[in-house]
């Protein structure tokens, strides 16, 4: 005997079921073992999201009514996925190459990255969605009151909306967890794909389940289905059971139009899409897994019909029936199927929508507040981010459950369904007029957008609440002020037709003829034309985006607003890669065009495109687009840009070559430039001391002071001066024994924490004359180190008292951060000065390369060349990081093992 | 009367050993450590005779006798130059400038007294 608490637990037990599922497949995608996440399989089970409870109950139902017309809603995506070489194939590509986060993405990028494209679309999807997530809380609301039904012995009859709302919160919380757990640059989301794949095979399995116990348990295999079905039919009201061909049509394309612009299907096909190579198996194994879905659907239609009793649901049969014959186990498994389905649409639609609104309204109302303002003021762009789509998800539950509250959960589940597929399916004609018509124009789109969208709300989604809804039975009747041509269902007096396909002919009629005209009559902005190219091309040249060029942009400036989005080690590793790749060291690349394009898609996989090309906008000075460069690329045919893309490779490859040589020959003359400077420096730096000996021993010499006093002063003046010599030959030694490669390392086993606390206290004398304050976070500092640990001090007391000495804050910090990255440490130094001009900071690991001339900070300017030295002997580097608060330095090098000879091989044989 | 001289240095060691050295020789010695706003002191001490290092913070000492030559009241100032950079272009460069005496340190005591003593004409 089923209890209320047994079925609240297996439902638990469920999700926290999927819970691990999806935390495994995050942790393997995050330690990139990502091949049985890339499986085509997983991929082809994911897109089962498109099967929701609508699909799993409401077929059943809709087979009942109206025979075989549950149909169409398998056919429309079977054919899609059949023809993915000419469609999605395309589609899958333009979404890899523009880092496209959603469908309202999509748009927004391919008609000039119009950020009203995006908010229509956002609002289309919203709106069209939120009916559906309701349909989602009714089903297993209704799913848990059929259990509730005729059993009440030991059941307390839930209330509903109470369920609906625990259902809607635990949905959310789920969705936060796995959705918006950190942000990710493709906005994929291994875990959740995952968890839906696996209740892809949930709901497949019970369906099948209870179809075979229907068939062969109770119906009398497959001769008894036909004398049912044949009594169904002659019960079925006159006509209810033949096909409508009008109807089969219309209901096929909406399927197919819904299947490709639904966002949470734009999610799984498209955003989640690893591998184009997984279209191929989903082309067949998909249609495959619809075929199983509806295979028993009929059956059990049937077998409901003839056995159980008038008036029972049809939309719920799949769990009446094992009810019906007290199969409690069955039952259980076809419940866990029904929330299946409705747990996985809602998480991936919210997921989907969640992206898009923050992406497209909230980021960009938010960048409006910051117009006009320097990069660090991105700060907080990557909380407030994330937070934008947790508030989202929220948001998004919260309209579902009030759309139930309201809607009071009476329609029929498939009428419901058919109303969000039409409203979603208004974008089809932007989207695929974007992917293939390079005359498609923003302004097209947009009135396209407009008017289907309010006929549809005018025609199918207003009348959908009654006529004791939105609009009066009258209106309906007769149509406003009893102008009958406007009959909301009978639109210009098209009559008799059935009220979807009705709706759906209008409004995508209109949408379409209204947006190619408009795009006929509009010209296109530059960015259109290029973005038109960029996709309707998509297949002949991926090649890399031209056509804009900033000379003035601080590529430092790019990197501090990059660090706030992306989070500071990716934004740092980016751009290091990125700099290389020019041929160049450090963390700032030049900005060409070329590399802006590629931070501006990096940025738009977090932000959406509109929002990262306003952002890097507005960094580069509001600099525009060239006109004439933008019509060049975009006018080209696809030879010219095919040629043009190789030429450019080449020239690419022969500029860095070219930046190599012109790197390496100005370090020669800068060498030859450097040792003369070297020279004359050592010479000042010998002679400074020097002078200050020889004057005072003259004096002594010559009879020294009368005062005694004084006579011991010059004493001591002389006696520094000789150590203050000493030390430099000693630098000088230690450095030209570096760079001679000749020196010897001791290495050992010793915890960092130890290692900086030795610095500290050698730089205590300095620390504490200059009053600055050291932040350590102690319990980072566990690592052990195999390494010369006393020449690595040696690096951290250069590091520390340089610090002390130079930096200018009033109230000086340094901030010392341990980090482990793989198999390396990393330690950084950020203090909270003004930090090394940019034009030095390429020469501040030179020799003698002190900033200030105050020789009274003490050294010769050799320390940092020193550390230097010592980190390249240590397998490890130093640099300096810019884009910080104040001057930053980071320490790498290798943890390194203790090999049972004592010492790693790479440090050479010392001594045995 | 004894003789006023200014000297510009910025190693504290070492101006204190020449004002000691020449304090007991019986000049009133004044130091001035920034080369920024060493014209102005020289303005304001109104020395007989100038002793100028070269790397100064701020300002080099070739340019703060640039500013003392084309200037009427600081134009026939003698000035002894003290470098720790004795490359032959360096001397050549503070005599093109218009430099008195020129010395590379270390210098001797005695050798810095006399060079003094001549420039201003005792």
């Amino acid at each position: 005997m089923l209890t209320f608490n047994t079925l609240v637990g297996v439902c638990l037990l469920y999700v926290i079921m999927l819970f691990v599922v999806a935390f495994v497949a995050d942790k393997r995608a995050r330690r990139s073992k990502v091949r049985f996440l890339t499986s085509p399989m997983i991929y082809t089970l994911s897109l089962s999201v498109y099967c929701t409870a609508w699909t799993f109950y409401g077929a059943v139902g809709n087979a009942a009514r109206s025979g075989l017309e549950y149909v169409t809603i398998y056919l429309g995506p079977t054919l899609v996925m059949i023809g993915w070489w000419w469609f999605l194939r395309k589609l899958v590509r333009v979404g890899r190459s523009q880092r496209v986060t959603s469908i309202a993405d999509l748009v927004s990028s391919r008609y000039g990255k119009s950020n009203l494209l995006g908010v229509l679309v956002t609002l289309i999807a919203v709106i069209g969605t939120t009916p559906y997530i309701a349909l989602q809380l009714q089903s297993v609301t209704l799913s848990f009151a059929v259990f509730a039904r005729d059993r009440s012995a030991g059941w307390v009859i839930p209330d509903l909306e109470q369920t609906a709302i625990w259902v809607a919160g635990g949905l959310a919380l789920f969705t936060i967890l796995f959705g918006t757990r950190n942000l990710d640059v493709n906005e994929r989301h291994h875990g959740v794909v995952t968890a839906i794949a696996v209740e892809a095979v949930v709901k497949l399995v019970a369906l099948m389940a209870v179809g075979i116990f229907v068939v062969w348990g109770i119906g009398g295999g497959a001769q008894g289905i036909s004398a049912a079905m044949e009594q169904a039919i002659q019960a079925a009201p006159e006509g209810a059971w033949s096909l409508q061909g009008g109807r089969w049509v219309g209901l096929t394309f909406l399927s197919a139009a819904a299947f490709l612009t639904l966002p949470r299907m734009f999610q799984v096909l498209v955003v989640e899409n690893v591998d184009e190579r997984q279209l191929a198996t989903a082309s067949w194994a998909f249609p495959l897994y619809l075929f199983l879905m509806s295979l028993f659907v009929i059956p059990i239609a049937v077998v409901g019909l003839a056995i159980l009793p008038k008036g029972e649901n049809p939309d719920l049969f799949v769990l009446t029936l094992p009810l019906y014959f007290e199969q409690d186990g069955l039952a259980m498994l076809a419940f866990l199927g029904g929330f299946s389905s409705a747990t996985s649409m809602v998480i991936v639609a919210s997921i989907a929508l969640a992206t898009m609104v923050s992406n497209h309204i909230i980021m960009p109302i938010w960048l409006s507040t910051r117009l006009g303002v320097g990069a660090s003021e991105y700060r907080d762009a990557r909380q407030i981010l994330l937070s934008a789509r947790r508030l989202s998800i929220v948001g998004i539950l919260a309209l579902g459950y009030f759309y139930y509250r309201i809607s009071g959960g009476g329609a029929a589940l498939a009428a419901i369904g058919l109303i969000s597929f039409a409203g979603v399916a208004q974008v089809l004609p932007a989207m695929a007029g974007g992917l293939f018509w390079r005359g498609a124009s923003r302004s097209g789109a947009v009135a396209g957008l407009i008017t289907g969208f309010a006929i549809w709300a005018y025609t199918l989604f207003l009348p959908s609440f009654g006529e004791a809804g939105v609009m009066s039975a009258a209106m309906l009747a007769d149509g406003p002020w009893g102008i009958a041509a406007l009959r909301p269902q009978a639109l210009f007096g098209v009559d008799g037709l059935d009220p979807v396909v009705h709706a759906l002919f209008w409004s995508l009629i209109l949408n379409c003829a209204v947006f190619v005209l408009i795009s006929l009559l509009s010209f296109p902005s530059p960015l259109e034309r290029l973005q038109a190219a960029q996709f309707v091309n998509v297949l002949d040249h991926s090649g890399p985006t031209r056509g804009r060029s900033f000379n003035a942009a601080t590529s430092e400036d790019l990197l501090v607003m990059a660090q706030q989005i992306m989070g500071s080690d990716q934004a740092q590793a980016w751009f290091q890669a990125q700099a290389e790749q020019q041929g160049k060291q450090g963390y700032l690349p030049d900005t060409t065009p070329d590399f802006i394009g590629r931070l501006e898609r990096e940025l738009s996989g977090l932000v959406g495109t509109a929002t990262a090309h306003a952002m890097i906008a507005q960094i580069l000075g509001g600099a525009t687009v060239s006109v004439d460069d933008l019509l060049a690329v975009a006018d080209e045919t696809q030879q010219m840009l095919e040629q043009t893309s190789q030429m450019e490779a080449k020239q690419l490859e022969l500029t860095t070559t070219a930046r190599q040589l012109s790197e390496v020959n100005e370090k020669l003359t800068q060498l030859s430039i450097q040792k003369d400077a070297f020279l004359s420096q050592i010479s000042h730096e010998l002679r400074t001391p020097m002078t200050s000996i020889r004057a005072f021993s003259e004096i002594l010499r010559d009879g020294g002071a009368d005062d005694p006093e004084a006579a011991a002063r010059h004493a001591s003046i002389i006696h520094d001066e000789s150590v203050r010599l000493t030390r430099l030959l000693d630098d000088l030694l230690d450095l030209s024994v570096l760079e001679n490669g000749q020196v010897q390392l001791y290495p050992r086993r010793e915890v960092v924490r130890d290692v900086l606390d030795r610095a500290i206290a050698a730089t205590s004398s300095v620390i504490d004359q200059e009053k600055m304050h050291i932040h350590r976070n102690r319990s980072d500092e566990g690592i052990a180190l195999y390494t010369d640990t006393d020449r690595l001090a040696q690096v951290f007391i250069n590091l520390i008292s340089n610090a002390a000495k130079y930096c200018d804050a009033k109230d000086k910090r340094l901030a010392i951060r341990v980090r482990q990255r793989g198999g390396r440490l990393q330690v950084d130094f950020v203090d909270n000065g003004s930090g090394v001009p940019l034009e030095s900071q390429s020469m501040i690991f030179e020799k003698f390369s002190r900033l200030s001339d105050q020789a009274a900070a003490g050294g010769a300017g050799l320390g940092l060349a020193i550390c230097r030295e010592i980190m390249d002997k240590l397998d490890g580097s130093i640099t300096y990081l810019p884009g910080q608060s104040g001057a930053a330095f980071r320490v790498t090098l290798p943890i390194g093992t203790h090999s049972p000879f004592g010492r790693t091989s790479s440090l050479g044989i010392n001594h045995l | 009367m004894t003789r006023q001289v200014l000297v510009i240095e910025d190693e504290p060691n070492i101006a204190e050993a020449i004002s000691f050295i020449l304090s007991r020789d019986g000049w009133s010695v004044s130091t001035h450590a920034s080369g920024t706003t060493a014209v102005q002191a020289v303005r304001d001490a109104k020395p007989d005779v100038l002793i100028l290092d070269v790397m100064l913070p701020g300002k080099s000492g070739y340019d703060i006798l640039q500013d003392l030559r084309s200037a009427d009241d600081t134009r026939a100032l003698p000035v002894l130059m003290l470098t720790a950079r004795g490359q032959k272009t360096d001397r050549e460069l503070a005599e093109r400038l218009g430099v008195n005496r020129f010395m590379t340190k270390p210098f001797s005591n005695s050798e810095m007294l006399t060079n003094l003593r001549e420039l201003v004409g005792g």
